[in-house]
């Protein structure tokens, strides 16, 4: 498939990674935001093939592990409104809430559907006018700009039966609230691929100039990732941080134009609650008064049960860094793919799902 | 965060365009990218293209990795 | 049996053309179809005498198997519900090494279900088993209300014969043993999920959905000695090869680059974020054998047409017992576990 496969070359990923071990003299910590990236690199395997010097941290860039409780408990609520369909990204359902699931809701009679599109959510709502369509949205600036679209259609087409549920959220605020805490000592970043090809390059240039982090914004191709590496080491070796675009042919620094213009007709920045972190301000985004009519969270009523974690579920610690899995007593033991207690092992791109399957060659 | 998967742009009425990836088809929305011609390849996220691949930049990406490891080699 | 009655009525003597409730109530309406249009599709000595019960003589090493089909849509690309009960039984039979011979067939029909759609149904049954060569002998109807049977589900029993000598299992694998897969992976689920609601693509791929008895059959005559056989259906090869390394307390090692996938499957996959390993097949196997044998075993796969693109993905080593382990396309390897839960798309 054209622009996959080249980028696949096995004997060129191997020079290239021969090349990072020749370069890389020092230990350093480099760090992903992106769970298509975590997903990649677990795929292919490119933790074996770095040099030891190069750490690789997955950092709370899977939009399904950073969902808090609060907001699944409120999706799952509005499953049992009467009349209520629930539409949602694939990603969403076997995740556990504070007392349930979508899964477990559906089991139950919730009308549930998993959808590819926010736009196939719209069609629902369309086919289907004695139903409220509630439409989950999850995700980052990749699926913002798509679901603001997608409101901006259901308000032409009149589709009065559709709603969003945002749990939307942003990436240059959760990068900068990371480096604040300050746990985990970063080298570099690599930088979301396709949340940059909507928000572009220059929002991460807080990173270099205030934390003296290196960012490279990298594709999803083995070689792409290889390639941000080499070049996040040259930056880190040589002291000369700075942001780097090496997925070009996706990325210009200046982003999706008409994306971010889509975006801004239909939504306000907002605060969001991240699991494991809390509270971040502006670093959501919410319906602006404009499209209020569409939010599920005005027009619907739910009493929710006090949310809870699961005691001793530390995906918290695990998404900023600062756990490994094993560290987790549930994991391995009551927290498994089949069982999961939290996000970490549910999602493709969990840190814990990841470390279940590999175990010791994930380090 | 991001699946989106490069697909070739075969016909576009208004929003909408018709592509095709591995012999895949579908129709897409195009609202994102206006600029986006029959014979592009645009990036596809659940349904919406939201970016053109730059053909030439994606030489230019061969390239340089070219060069890079060739660099190596003589080191 | 009796009540096999599928009810398609002639035209001439019922004005309906959907089932009805009373067709599944044993009474006239069950009973005229068969005569008229039933039987002449599966018609055989043993069906055709309606007794209560099929019966025949037998004696030797029996296989027996049962399974219930329930997917949706019923009509698919490449085939239907009525296919693929007829090659799924006498698949799980031929994985046993046995020669399929009868099968039942019972169905549960919701009211209001057109006839002309059953008559297809019913027609893609017949045809399998001519390919299979085996015999529809016995069988059921019923009809439940609007609603609560998703349309139509099937259920077929098989019972097939094992020769002497025959032992396949999937505890038999050894160390060195060479894992041979028949075909391309990922066919039949990804024809089905992209005709769900919301993840409709148009795709150039159809159902893989084939009775594979006969070319067991080849693959015993040139090597009676098959340590293990299995169709890798519902979780996709990962699963079938992991049930094989816990069966057998074994590791399997496979090459990614070995294991083929037609390019609409992998266009989908990545659309939808699915990994072909954990992709329903319907018309594949995995076999394991000796490793002397394997490189015959593959000639005389590839000598029949659900075999042409059979290849040695792998073997079975002392290392890792239990577990799969995969050589990725750059070099690197990582474990294959066992398919969690749904096979779901995602947008991550």
């Amino acid at each position: 498939m054209k622009y996959i496969d080249e980028y696949q070359d096995s004997e060129l990923a191997r020079k290239l990674a021969t090349r990072i071990s020749n370069h890389s003299t020092r230990q350093i910590r480099l760090m992903e935001f992106c769970g298509g990236h975590t997903h990649a690199i677990m795929r292919y395997g490119i933790r074996q093939l770095l040099p030891g010097t190069v750490e690789m941290k997955s950092g709370p860039g899977c939009p399904v592990c950073v969902t808090a409780n609060a907001d699944l408990d409120k999706a799952i609520a509005m499953a049992y409104l009467p009349g209520v369909t629930i539409t949602t990204f694939g990603d969403l359902i076997r995740v556990p809430g504070s007392y349930s699931s979508l899964q477990q809701a559906k089991a139950d009679g919730a009308d549930i559907r998993v959808v590819y599109s926010s736009m196939d959510a719209v069609d629902i709502a369309r086919n289907n006018p004695e139903r409220s369509v509630i439409f989950i949205g999850i995700g980052f600036e990749t699926t913002a700009p798509t679901i603001a679209a997608s409101i901006i259609k259901a308000q032409q087409e009149q589709v009065k039966n559709f709603y969003l549920l945002s749990m939307l959220k942003l990436t240059p605020p959760i990068m900068r609230k990371l480096l604040e805490m300050g746990e985990l000592k970063l080298d570099g970043i690599v930088c979301p691929g396709h949340v940059s090809v909507i928000i572009g390059s220059y929002p991460y240039r807080f990173i270099p100039e205030s934390y003296r982090v290196a960012c490279v914004v990298s594709g999803f191709e083995p070689l792409d990732i290889l390639l941000c590496v080499a070049r996040l080491v040259e930056q880190i070796e040589s002291n000369k941080p700075g942001v780097e675009i090496t997925y070009r042919r996706g990325v210009k620094p200046q982003g999706n134009v008409k994306a971010l213009q889509l975006m801004a007709e239909v939504f306000d920045t907002s605060e969001a609650d991240w699991r494991g972190i809390g509270i971040v301000p502006q670093s959501g985004l919410k319906l602006n008064s404009k499209y209020r009519y569409f939010d599920a969270g005005t027009a619907f009523e739910v009493s929710l049960k006090p949310v809870r974690e699961h005691a001793g579920c530390r995906c918290g610690e695990i998404l900023r860094g600062v756990a490994t899995p094993p560290e987790c007593n549930l994991f391995g033991r009551v927290c498994t793919p089949e069982n999961p207690v939290g996000p970490c092992m549910v999602s493709n791109e969990g840190a814990c799902a990841a470390y279940y399957q590999y175990g010791a060659e994930y380090e | 965060m991001c699946l989106a998967i490069p697909v070739r742009v075969i016909s576009i009425a208004g929003d909408e365009a018709e592509i095709d990836i591995g012999g895949v088809k579908r129709t897409v929305s195009v609202v994102l990218t206006p600029e986006a011609k029959v014979g592009d390849y645009v990036l596809l996220h659940t349904g919406y293209a939201i970016g053109v691949v730059d053909e030439a930049e994606a030489e230019e990406t061969l390239k340089l990795l070219e060069e890079i490891v060739n660099l190596s080699e003589i080191h | 049996m009796k009540a096999l009655a599928l009810l398609i009525i002639s035209m001439e003597r019922n004005m309906s053309n959907t089932i009805l409730l009373a067709h599944g109530s044993g009474g006239k309406m069950s009973h005229d179809l068969v005569q008229h249009n039933f039987l002449p599709l599966l018609s055989n000595p043993i069906l055709n005498k309606l007794d209560d019960s099929a019966v025949f003589e037998f004696s030797g090493h029996l296989a027996f198997t049962t399974d219930s089909y329930v997917v949706s849509p019923i009509f698919f690309p490449g085939g239907d519900i009525g296919k693929l009960a007829v090659c799924g039984t006498v698949n799980d039979l031929a994985m046993s090494g046995a020669r399929p011979l009868y099968l039942s067939l019972s169905v549960i029909i919701e009211e209001g279900f057109p006839l002309d759609e059953l008559e297809t149904i019913l027609r893609s049954v017949k045809a399998a088993a001519e390919q299979a060569g085996v015999s529809i002998i016995t069988g059921d109807t019923k009809v439940v209300n609007r609603g609560q049977a998703d349309r139509l589900f099937i259920n077929t029993s098989g019972i097939g014969i094992i020769a002497d000598g025959i032992d396949i299992s999937g505890a038999n694998a050894r160390t060195g043993d060479k894992v041979i897969l028949s075909g391309t992976i990922g066919d039949h689920g990804i024809a089905i999920m992209t005709q769900r609601e919301g993840l409709k693509f148009e795709v150039p791929v159809e159902s893989d959905c084939a009775p594979l008895n006969k070319l067991v059959a080849q693959m015993l005559e040139t090597s009676p000695d098959i340590h293990c056989l299995r169709d890798p259906t519902r979780g996709g090869l990962a699963s079938t090869l992991n049930e094989f390394a816990r069966q057998s307390l074994a590791g399997i090692v496979i090459q990614e680059d070995k294991i083929p996938v037609k390019e609409g499957v992998r266009a989908v996959c990545e659309l939808l974020g699915f990994d072909p390993l954990y992709v329903a097949n319907e018309g594949k196997l995995v076999a394991i054998v000796k490793p002397g044998d394997a490189d015959k075993v593959l000639a005389q796969m590839k000598q029949n047409s659900y075999g042409r693109e059979a290849s040695i993905i792998g073997e079975v080593t002392g290392n890792h017992p239990g577990r799969v382990v995969m050589k990725t396309i750059l070099g690197p390897s990582r474990v294959i576990d066992m398919l969690s839960g749904e096979l779901l798309p995602r947008i991550c």
